[in-house]
């Protein structure tokens, strides 16, 4: 656990990103987003996850579609950053729970996700996400999540 | 279609349902997911410790969304067992509860129970530890559908 008094390095990335809008060092700085492929991308103003397709996420190769563990990343992925991005949160939240309800299959394509936060309090906050792929009428999985933040 | 059907030994079951942590299932190996025991309705699966995994940098605690994949193939695999043959599933709901921070560097175990199926869905609950079961990393409930042949 780093030093809660002093500023970490991550929460000063995270302090430049909101500003630069840079985001891809932020996903870049943590081993499991790159890995994923997980990034996050201003679109026409607004604030999305996508996760690129790569063979590597698929669960099953007959169908073919992703593994569904592969989608709760992205919408837990999508989550943090919301909160991470989009309040002033100086550290990393903390997962208390997450509920995913898988809708669709995921087809071998690029999946994008984004995140509302229903409600932020001063301990926990509220969060919704849903993902789709082509169709965001049509979404393959969303989730909600309780996310403990950092002590004020 | 009887070679669906799985074999009724633990030994033969159990080579069997490895079959789904081999590159068959392309994101069950990349993350190096292991079948390390198997029960009538019950997987054991082991998500080893790995630099890729971490999802915080500063404390190298394993990602919340590599947990998830750890937790939903080990609840696919016990509603295999439970239904004694291989046949498509879909998941269509999982709940995680994260009970305390995991350890870096061990790897995290899930032991998944189908304690309920009916014709056309199952109920697994499932407990992720490291090591010690009676101290859980997260706890964990899902439904599963059975897809028509």
């Amino acid at each position: 656990m780093s030093d809660a008094k002093s500023p970490s390095v991550l929460a000063e990335l995270v302090h430049q990103v909101r500003k630069t809008r840079d985001y891809g060092r932020l996903t870049d700085a943590i081993p499991y987003t790159r890995f994923m492929g997980i990034g996050v991308e201003n679109l026409a103003g607004e604030m999305l996850c996508r996760m690129r397709y790569t063979p590597k996420l698929i669960g099953n190769s007959f169908i073919p579609a992703l593994h569904g563990g592969t989608l709760g990343a992205l919408l837990e992925s999508s989550a943090i950053f919301e909160l991470l991005l989009q309040t002033e949160t100086p550290r990393v939240p903390k997962v208390i729970s997450v509920t995913v309800d898988f809708l669709r299959s995921g087809k071998a394509q690029d999946t994008f996700a984004r995140a509302f936060i229903t409600r932020q309090g001063r301990r926990v906050a509220n969060v919704r996400v849903e993902a789709w792929q082509d169709d965001r009428t049509r979404p393959i999985a969303s989730a909600h999540a309780l996310f403990l933040l950092a002590e004020p | 279609m009887s070679d669906f059907t799985l074999p009724e030994d633990k030994a033969g079951r159990l080579e069997r349902c490895a079959l789904f942590y081999s590159d068959i299932v392309p994101h069950n190996h990349a993350l190096g997911l292991k079948l390390l025991d198997i029960g009538p309705a019950e997987a054991t699966v082991e998500l080893p410790y790995a630099d890729f995994l971490v999802g915080n940098p500063e404390t190298g605690v394993i990602a919340g969304g590599a947990v998830t994949t750890l937790i939903d193939a080990a609840c696919g695999s016990a509603v295999i067992l439970k239904l004694g043959r291989i046949q498509p599933l879909v998941t269509l709901d999982l709940r995680i509860d994260y009970l305390r921070p995991a350890r870096p560097h061990v790897p995290l175990i899930a032991v998944a129970e189908c304690y309920r199926s009916t014709r056309q869905v199952a109920f697994v609950r499932a407990l992720v530890h490291q090591g010690d079961k009676s101290n859980p990393v997260a706890s964990a409930q899902g439904t599963f559908m059975r897809l028509e042949e």
